[in-house]
């Protein structure tokens, strides 16, 4: 008992006036590393300690505001930057919308902080082999007595005097508290300590990894997603070639698709090929939807070559030059099905009827820009007297 | 008749007993072996919970096809029992962090016990989103993280706003029930006989020592966790509410609904929270801690918010009528006479008309009518969700797609598996942590605090 290191000299008070007395003598006789213990918050007693007022505050406004500032700008970067969307037609950055969240991730922010500094930093918790447990002392004023103790760390500390000290101020059961040796054994790089942070580490890591790559993607139970039935792309154990979905058989043309019988053929047989549609309003409304939709991405919406590919492409030519505007309607029939130059075929995305429908369209924004005369309807004009 | 001496405030806790005495009775169900009483209830909770638990599952398997939701009341027992549920918590919050601002002595001996129960009345709300997506393990998309699909949650969706407001409410709720333990939990680990229990206590209360300079720190932290809590409890079902009036649901789309909701929210939770502390208080001798007066004052809140509510159920009618919106109109009187009549005049009678009687001081302090009008508000408030959900979305817009709504047996099993879910809770709590918070009940016995010699 000798050798060992006096920890605390402690003594017991029966009532909050007695301990609130004490702590203002004690502290007024100049010692500071004191402590009291009482089973609930005595009122009054930071001032008779002379404690400094509680800094916690501080950071609850820290984390408050990390939180705000955090929940406001990660939505706004989301909504603006990172994947913007347009929602019921609101801004992207809808800020009276983000103020809910904003709000709840505040309070959790501050609250989760506010505590954690508690607890981890100002209390130094979990701290379960503190010298003071399972003392005498500790079980009385967890149950209803009011204890002081001041420990040896005080400048002033003197194990008698403070004895003295306390018997004046009416203390009782005063005690001398040593600090326990096993303290001192406790290594970091126990071999124990080290082998549950690595499993810690292990677990941590296994379920973090388990839940994102695989719980989250697994499916208990799939009625609607898993099928007895071939799904288009997928892998057939039924066919040979491993292919589920099947080639259709040769010579099979598809509805609408009727394939081009004057591929190849001369100008001088192309050029006699007309136009089947009549030239009609319906027609025409027809063709400028598929000119539009095929043609305007290159030729641009009026057939001047002025489209939104313009500088970006070889810059296609122009459907009011004098070639095109005296070329029979079977050339430029030709030329949509078979492609020319850089232009492809769209044999396979126009039908048949469109293509002569664009044909009638493109001969309409042809005489646009080359109108006669005879083309002013004179009973919308308005004559002169 | 003894005449009231105003002079001094009615103490809290009657009779002025020992400390020591605090311990040992709030103690005392925590080192008993459970009675028979006992054991008969959490035989029928936890059967509650097994036979929903069922339904559950068979939910998961079969689909959300088993229950009664149809098209166009997309929103059945689920959404209704979520709302019931979360507006139960709000009277723990209540008690514990906005009395405790406004100095409301009388809430400490029954703010533990009803911090918990907000904990397990979220715990049972939380289900009912989680399950009413059908596909409950794809439950952690609702959470923004930085996924394989690159795809963010809709930040402005008022269902989103619902898991921030949800979760945050639990993980607040449950720091602040835990600091609140810390004390109790070392004062019971210093009178631990059992070494199981020794070493649990000092886990869970993590080395307090009862310092005068960590009280210090720990009260600012209470004052700071319950400022902080009251906005947040009147946040939740402020955003429960939005998800009803954000809509454009004729009888939803009304800007009433936040304050509605959050009174609303007090009265069913105070009810709850009077008819569970009814059998504590007698169960386990805690009538000089949790006092007749104490629940007198549980019964004017009701009296209160009860007005509050039927003051609001007047004020929907008068703006359905004044705005002249002719399916604003319908919807309201489609409410009081139309084919769910029935459940609108459940919650008028025992929403509004059943709590008046507590202006009798007779009836607000007999624990037997109190008891009985506490059950009628829990099955009027829940009768309020339903009627508001139900009513709205059977008979919408188009009356072509109007469909009546039945719930199914599996919607019962599993609104019961909620019940059974939160009394199983209640009654492990009861038998493993303190009901009554012994720090604060010492606190506040007569005679606790230092007498304030001439300083002021």
């Amino acid at each position: 008992m000798e050798n060992k290191k006096i920890y605390t000299v402690t003594a017991l008070f029966d009532t909050p006036d007695e301990i609130t007395d004490a702590a203002k003598a004690t502290a007024g006789a100049g010692y500071t590393k004191f402590d009291i213990n009482t089973p609930y918050p005595v009122h009054g007693m930071e001032k008779a300690m002379k404690l400094k007022p509680s800094y916690l505050g501080y950071v609850t406004l820290f984390f408050g505001l990390s939180g705000a500032a955090f929940a406001m700008l990660f939505m706004s970067w989301v909504s603006i930057y990172n994947y913007p969307l347009v929602i019921g037609g609101k801004p992207f950055f809808s800020w009276p919308a983000f103020v809910p969240i904003t709000f709840e991730v505040t309070v959790l922010s501050a609250a989760i902080g506010t505590v954690g500094v508690l607890i981890a930093l100002m209390f130094r918790f979990p701290n379960t082999a503190h010298p003071l447990h399972d003392t005498n002392y500790m079980k009385k004023v967890s149950a209803d007595k009011f204890g002081l103790n001041i420990t040896s760390l005080d400048p002033l500390f003197d194990e008698n005097k403070i004895k003295e000290f306390f018997k004046g101020l009416g203390g009782k059961e005063i005690e001398t508290i040593y600090e326990e040796d096993k303290k001192a054994e406790i290594k970091v790089f126990d071999y124990r300590f080290i082998m549950t942070l690595v499993l810690v580490a292990i677990v941590t890591a296994g379920t973090t990894y388990f839940v994102l790559n695989k719980l989250l993607y697994m499916q208990p139970f799939t009625w609607m997603g898993e099928q007895d039935k071939v799904i288009a792309q997928s892998e057939s154990n039924f066919y040979n070639d491993g292919f589920s979905m099947r080639l259709p058989v040769e010579g099979t043309v598809a509805r609408g698709y009727l394939p081009y019988e004057y591929k190849g053929a001369p100008d001088s047989v192309i050029k006699f090929i007309s136009n089947p549609l009549p030239f009609t309003k319906d027609i025409i409304e027809k063709g400028k939807m598929r000119f539009d939709t095929y043609c305007s991405p290159c030729h641009g919406y009026f057939g001047q070559s002025d489209s939104r590919l313009h500088d970006q492409f070889p810059k296609p030519p122009t459907l009011h030059s004098d070639k095109v505007r005296n070329w029979p309607d079977g050339n430029i029939y030709n030329v949509i099905t078979n492609g020319q130059n850089v232009m492809p075929s769209y044999e396979k995305q126009i039908s048949r009827e469109d293509r002569w429908a664009i044909i009638h369209y493109v001969r309409v924004l042809q005489r646009s820009l080359n109108a006669k005369d005879s083309d002013i309807d004179t009973s919308q004009v308005k004559r002169e007297k | 008749m003894t005449t009231i001496d105003f002079t001094h405030e009615i103490p809290v806790i009657e009779g002025k007993p020992a400390a020591s005495s605090i311990d040992e009775m709030v103690s005392a169900p925590l080192n008993q072996k459970p009675g028979k009483v006992w054991k008969i209830l959490f035989t029928i909770t936890v059967t509650m919970l097994t036979v929903g638990s069922v339904a559950l599952g068979l939910t998961f398997y079969y689909g959300i096809g088993l229950w009664g939701n149809n098209q166009p009341v997309g929103w059945g027992f689920d959404i209704v029992n979520f709302v019931f549920w979360v507006g139960i918590g709000h009277a723990g919050t209540l008690i514990s962090a906005i009395l405790f601002l406004l100095r409301q002595k009388w809430r400490t001996g029954i703010a533990r016990f009803a911090e918990a129960m907000t904990i397990f009345a979220v715990m049972c709300a939380g289900l009912f989103p989680a399950i009413h997506t059908g596909r409950a393990w794809l439950d952690g998309y609702l959470f923004p993280y930085p996924n394989a699909n690159h795809i963010w949650v809709n930040f402005i969706s008022p269902l989103l706003w619902d898991v921030f407001a949800v979760s945050t409410y639990f993980t607040v709720s449950l720091i602040f029930w835990y600091i609140g333990l810390i004390p109790d939990l070392a004062t019971l680990r210093d009178r631990a006989t059992t070494k199981w229990k020794k070493i649990s206590y000092s886990i869970f209360s993590l080395g307090w020592r009862h310092s005068a300079r960590h009280w210090q720190h720990y009260e600012k932290a209470y004052v700071i966790l319950a400022g902080f809590a009251t906005p947040l409890v009147l946040s939740v079902h402020t955003i429960v509410s939005f998800d009803f009036a954000v809509s454009v649901i004729p009888g939803w789309h009304t800007t009433i609904f936040p304050p509605y909701f959050v009174a609303g929210a007090v009265f069913s939770g105070f009810a709850m929270v009077q008819n569970v502390l009814i059998f504590v208080r007698q169960a386990f001798k805690l009538q000089h801690i949790i006092t007749l007066n104490t629940l007198e004052k549980m019964n004017q809140v009701m009296i209160l918010t009860g007005s509050i509510v039927g003051y609001a159920y007047a004020t929907e009618f008068f703006t359905a009528w004044y705005s002249g919106n002719q399916f604003e109109m319908f919807t309201f009187i489609n409410r009081a006479l139309g084919p769910y009549a029935w459940a609108y005049w459940t919650m008028i009678s025992c929403n509004v008309i059943f709590p008046q009687l507590f202006w009798f001081k007779k009836i607000r302090r007999s624990i037997l009518f109190m008891f009985i009008i506490g059950v009628f508000v829990n099955v009027g408030m829940w009768f309020e969700r339903f009627v508001i959900i139900v009513t709205s979305l059977s008979r919408d817009y188009l009356p072509s797609s109007w469909h009546m709504y039945v719930p199914t047996v599996y919607d019962l099993a599993i609104l019961m598996m909620s019940f059974g879910l939160f009394f199983t809770l209640t009654l492990l709590f009861v038998r493993t942590l303190p009901v009554v918070s012994i720090a604060e009940v010492k606190a506040h016995v007569d005679g606790a605090q230092p007498v304030h010699k001439g300083v002021h």
